[in-house]
């Protein structure tokens, strides 16, 4: 009953977030048409915002937005101007998808077993490789590792090409460079989740009563321990999924990250405001399916 | 360990044992105080440039030069401020604002949960760039044209500055506040917080009495991940004209810069690598004193 | 509630499960996402940011410029080595002798993509689309030269009907302008200019570049086009010159990150890169010995705008204080190292049919005299001001040398300000700086490209100057037909902007790179407005 209330309320909330990146990117100085060079007369300027209906009042301009969402009509993009937003989220989406799942993967894939070992190990030498093998990848940022994993498996030992997004070959290096970052963030989140189940209660009792200490970790500790990765989860599938300025921008990946950032820097009105409402959904469903999965894993979580 | 210690001196003689902590504290100390007193020792004005630019490290540079001749260690050293600063700011912020309000909204749950967790999602969704951009251009001109009016031009020197924290601090504390929610949605449901309430504990007493040392953990992990974030993404504020501006650099630029001369042909590497060493050491010893001090506060050790 | 255990815990062997599935998921979905490998292009080309659009008459930038000269021809084209006029679908034409009134002629076999000919009524097509205001096209200005263009723009003339150009019969066309007009001939191979099927337009709405086929009118036909990933466009066999277009199939790469380019240049994926903002500066000193990178002079000009209409810069003892003190040479061998030459006019040297004025060299003693002489004797009393410029690195790093230097020079303190793109180009309109960096590239070969943008209400102008008798001097000197009278005027007016009044520092002029191997590839050469058309590129067996 209480997700059934959450996932009707998803509505009225886009409403609001899409009306707010509506009006906010209105508000920021120059225009979609502004160039470093200006039209011949101030005529043709006023020519392209009347046939963007840019003339019209926010209101106005946002009721008329609306009535094309109604039917799936994300309206032109003001820079490409042969593309609708519709083409661009079409072409690009798939291709953010793949990339943000596969360094989701490579995320949690990482992230999760080490923060287990550096948990368990705690206080010994497995901590310490483990924890500054994480904190290197929190510090250094994906315009770092991307060029870096170019230099030496590109260019030096030339095992995977060095960007273009054509056979399955070239989503690794991407996928890596996005997901190393993710994977010591989780890493750190883990280890604590890790520590913190280890001195509950009924871990102590399980331990008592001789259970196998694998058992014990893997079967009971871990379901509590890996409930601040999974909060932290929802919205970094969100970011994922939506695809990441850096990496697609180093590896000319054609997803819509680029897009998420430059139609912000391009004044892209309805690029900007498509993008949001994809980007909220998103977001939104992964918090829920996170709230929904917290009583899942621990039963003593109650909503109401 | 002697009985009559309050528990915070317990902490500290704890906190004393763990030696890479004090280690780290130590190392941050020296650093804060480096930063501090280096104007006094320094060969080189932050703006003063070397005949030759892109000068390897030698025994003059010790870090090398950049594209302009700055001395790159001066640049670093000086760039530290600014960066620690931010830090600092962004870490108090997800401290202050995004503990409480996850607290809050995980503790009471319902209705205020659903509420205050939109807002965070709100916040989450806008677009970053626009609402910068906006604050740059909306307060900048109007807030900044008040501020010189009402306290003359040298305040206005420091309201980019104060924007600058303004626009670190409003990403800073949103997902803190969701992880914090997340882990007392399942501390409410306790005994022992069943047990204070049934004792006539309210509600900001349970909160802060047996809620939170439960989450110390937790908001510690959390908060040495935000500082690194927070002080890469300055310089993506800065390049956005939000922040500071060249030729003062921040580690967060001087990383982006060392970035850039990563390609095919040559590499700058010292444009690179030191900001980073720098960063990377400062946040390893930030982590080492976090969690001394984790395990030191820990409510069930001792 | 058990402690140990509940009831409701995913077993072990679900969580294995859990995991096989998504990963049997993410195989298909990488599968589909990645789809199947194209055959390589013939020639693989880095092409710069990509293309805003590849409408002739919406476009904008030059590496849009290029994809779509690709695609559609006009009157006459440029020569792929002078860049000069030569024809194209009009094979001859005819001027009058008051130098308004043109008669092309157009080739009887020049033709559609689809095979259709190629007729007088797609050129009226065409210019008046460029000028209906329902088209919004940017560059409508380019048209202005003809009859009534500008009114229709304007919206003064609702009937499209009325602009100067009429058909005599279906291969004649008759262009009257409003005043003799000596690059017209070099407009006519203008992108803005070029050719569009309308029956495609009419169908498809903005969107008619995105569904195949797409009738071209140039060398080349669309084959695809993803954006940010690739646009494959293919020889046309029904182009008029088809047997001198050198190559099949050229794949152009919307590329506009340094490392990435160079990345797959090194790696031979790519064969071209064309940009010189895809070099990164740094790189230039080794760069430029090597046999595949070639630098040549183009029509641009990096130069720095003053806001006279702020104190101190109203004086233009100020300004030429500020001026002399930079020194420009500096700026180019440790910044910029393209082997740029310094400016000291603002139209850039090997302009048709123009010879610059000398403006100010680098001279800081007479820059401390001028600027005590305005009342800031060692910059005293002079206040901090704001050099407002883009975010971009080179911008960024001119201002940080040019801030030295006044310091150093005039003992006078600028705060930089680096503005993101669209705020930059706002403050800078709005007149909301004291000094500020800026750009401009010559559209065409001739000086009224970039001298007209000074007379008092052009919207490029954004420095507050306005000064009638410049404004005199451009009006007299676009009325004649003498082309020597006209460079005199030109040059006059020019020696107010950079030498006597000054509200522009010109900084120096900048430099075309282009990255190819001349073993493997010919075909591809320098001229004054950086175009390398496609056709001629031809790899060398």
């Amino acid at each position: 009953m209480y997700f059934l209330k959450r996932a009707l309320f998803l509505i009225p909330l886009l409403l609001v977030i899409t009306f707010m990146a509506f009006a906010l990117v209105r508000l920021a100085p120059g225009g979609p048409f502004d160039n470093e060079r200006k039209p011949a007369s101030p005529e043709i300027e006023r020519n392209l915002k009347a046939k963007y209906h840019l003339d019209e009042p926010v209101w106005k301009q946002y009721l008329r937005y609306l009535g094309d969402l109604s039917h799936g009509d994300l309206g032109p993009s003001l820079k490409y101007r042969n593309h609708t937003v519709n083409d661009i989220i079409r072409q690009g989406l798939p291709v953010s998808l793949t990339l943000g799942l596969l360094a989701f993967l490579i995320a949690q894939g990482i992230g999760i077993p080490l923060g287990f070992i550096t948990a368990v190990g705690r206080g010994r030498w497995p901590d310490y490789a483990g924890s500054f093998f994480a904190i290197l990848a929190i510090c250094i940022p994906g315009f770092v590792v991307g060029p870096l994993l170019i230099m030496f498996f590109s260019i030096r030992w030339q095992i995977f090409p060095p960007a273009q997004w054509e056979t399955p070959w070239h989503a690794i290096l991407p996928s890596f460079a996005l997901g190393l970052f993710f994977a010591g963030r989780i890493s750190r989140l883990m280890r604590e989740g890790m520590t913190q189940a280890l001195q509950e209660g009924f871990i102590v009792t399980a331990r008592a009563k001789g259970m196998s200490e694998t058992r014990v970790l893997v079967r009971h500790a871990f379901r509590i321990a890996v409930l601040p990765v999974v909060s932290y989860s929802g919205p970094l599938l969100a970011d994922l999924l939506t695809g990441s300025f850096v990496v697609e921008n180093i590896f000319n990946i054609p997803g819509i990250g680029v897009f998420m950032v430059n139609s912000s820097l391009n004044r892209d009105y309805t690029m900007v405001v498509g993008l949001v409402l994809l980007y909220a959904t998103l977001l939104l469903v992964m918090n829920l399916l996170v709230d929904i999965s917290y009583g899942l894993l621990d039963a003593r979580v109650k909503y109401e | 360990m002697s009985r009559n210690l309050t528990p915070n001196q317990r902490a500290w003689e704890r906190f004393k044992r763990n030696r890479p902590a004090v280690f780290s504290l130590i190392f941050i100390a020296a650093l804060l105080v480096g930063i501090l007193i280096w104007p006094m020792f320094a060969p080189y004005k932050p703006d003063q440039m070397a005949a030759t630019q892109f000068q390897p490290p030698d025994g003059k540079h010790w870090f090398g030069t950049d594209v302009h001749g700055f001395d790159l260690m001066t640049r670093v050293m000086f760039g530290a401020r600014i960066s620690l600063m931010v830090g600092l700011v962004g870490a108090t912020v997800a401290l202050v604002i995004g503990v409480t309000w996850g607290a809050v909204a995980g503790y009471l749950g319902g209705r205020f949960d659903s509420w205050m967790m939109r807002v965070v999602d709100i916040l989450y969704a806008l677009p970053a760039i626009v609402f910068v951009i906006v604050l740059i251009t909306v307060l900048d001109t109007h807030v900044k044209q008040w501020i010189v009016d009402q306290f003359g031009s040298s305040a206005g020197r420091y309201t980019r500055t104060a924007f600058l924290f303004v626009g670190l601090g409003a990403v800073s504390w949103l997902t803190m506040a969701r992880i914090v929610r997340g882990q007392v949605l399942t501390l409410r449901g306790r005994q022992f917080v069943d047990a204070s309430r049934a004792l006539g504990a309210n509600n900001s007493r349970i909160i802060l009495h047996h809620i939170l040392p439960n989450v110390l953990g937790v908001i510690i992990t959390y908060v040495t991940m935000t500082v690194p974030a927070i002080i890469l993404y300055e310089s993506f504020l800065s390049y956005l004209g939000l922040g500071i501006q060249p030729p003062m650099a921040s580690w967060g630029s001087l990383i982006a810069e060392g970035a850039s001369q990563l390609n095919p042909i040559r590499v700058y590497w010292w444009l690179l690598v030191f900001p980073a060493t720098a960063l990377v050491s400062t946040l390893l010893a930030l982590n080492f004193v976090g969690d001394g001090l984790r395990d030191a506060f820990d409510p069930r050790a001792g | 509630m058990d402690a140990l255990g509940n009831d409701r815990t995913p077993t072990r062997s679900n969580l294995m499960r859990f995991c096989l599935l998504s990963t049997i998921f993410l195989l298909a979905v990488s599968l589909l996402g990645c789809g199947k490998k194209e055959p390589r292009a013939d020639i693989v080309i880095i092409n710069g940011a990509e293309p805003q659009s590849l409408d002739p008459a919406i476009i904008t930038g030059q590496p849009d410029g290029r994809a779509a000269g690709a695609l559609f021809e006009g009157l006459t084209r440029l020569n792929p080595k002078t860049a000069t006029a030569e024809p194209a679908i009009a094979e001859r034409w005819d001027v009058s002798t008051n130098g308004k009134l043109y008669t092309f002629h157009l080739r009887k076999n020049a033709k559609w993509s689809t095979g259709a000919p190629i007729t007088s009524e797609d050129f009226i097509y065409s210019w008046r689309r460029v000028v209906d205001p329902l088209t919004a096209s940017e560059y409508a200005g380019q048209l202005f030269f003809v009859q009534n263009a500008e009114a229709i723009s304007m919206g003064k003339i609702k009937d499209l009907s009325q602009l100067g150009v009429r058909a005599i019969d279906t291969h004649t066309l008759r262009v009257e302008l409003n005043a003799p007009c000596p690059f017209f001939l070099d407009l006519c191979a203008f992108r803005t200019l070029s050719i569009v099927p309308r029956a495609a337009i009419e169908k498809h709405g903005d969107r008619w570049l995105l569904t195949p086929p797409v009738p071209t009118s140039g060398p080349y036909a669309l084959e695809s086009w993803r954006i940010r990933d690739k646009i494959r466009i293919r020889k046309n066999p029904y182009y008029w010159d088809a047997a001198n277009v050198q190559n099949e199939i050229i794949d152009l790469l919307p590329i506009d990150q340094q490392t990435t380019a160079l990345s797959l240049y090194t790696t031979g994926q790519v064969d071209i890169i064309w940009d010189k903002g895809l070099v990164p500066n740094e790189l230039l000193d080794v760069l430029r010995n090597r046999p595949d990178m070639h630098t040549f002079d183009y029509l641009g000009t990096e130069f720095i705008r003053y806001n006279v209409t702020k104190k101190p810069f109203d004086d233009p003892r100020v300004r030429k204080a500020l001026a002399l003190a930079i020194d420009k040479q500096r700026l180019v061998d440790k910044i910029t190292k393209g082997g740029e030459k310094t400016a000291s006019s603002y139209t850039p040297p090997g302009t048709a049919h123009y010879l610059p004025p000398a403006g100010l060299g680098h001279d800081p003693s007479l820059a401390k005299k001028l600027l005590a002489e305005a009342g800031f004797p060692n910059g005293k009393g002079f206040p901090n001001f704001i050099y407002l410029t883009s975010n971009t690195k080179t911008s960024v790093q001119l201002a940080v040398e040019i801030q030295e230097m006044w310091q150093r020079e005039l003992g006078i303190h600028c705060e930089i300000a680096q503005k993101e793109w669209k705020v930059y180009l706002t403050d800078q309109s709005e007149l909301n700086y004291d000094v500020s960096r800026s750009g401009w590239v010559g559209d065409y070969n001739d000086p009224n490209t970039f001298l007209d943008m000074f007379m008092s209400n052009n919207g490029n102008n954004r420095t507050g100057w306005k000064n009638p008798r410049y404004d005199q001097l451009m009006r007299d000197a676009n009325q004649i037909t003498d082309l020597n009278r006209r460079a005199e005027l030109l040059r006059d007016a020019e020696t107010l902007l950079v030498h006597d009044d000054l509200p522009i520092i010109p900084l120096f002029f900048r430099t075309g790179v282009n990255f190819f191997d001349p073993a493997k590839f010919e075909g591809i050469y320098f001229n004054l407005l950086d175009e390398h058309p496609l056709w001629p590129i031809r790899r060398k067996r």
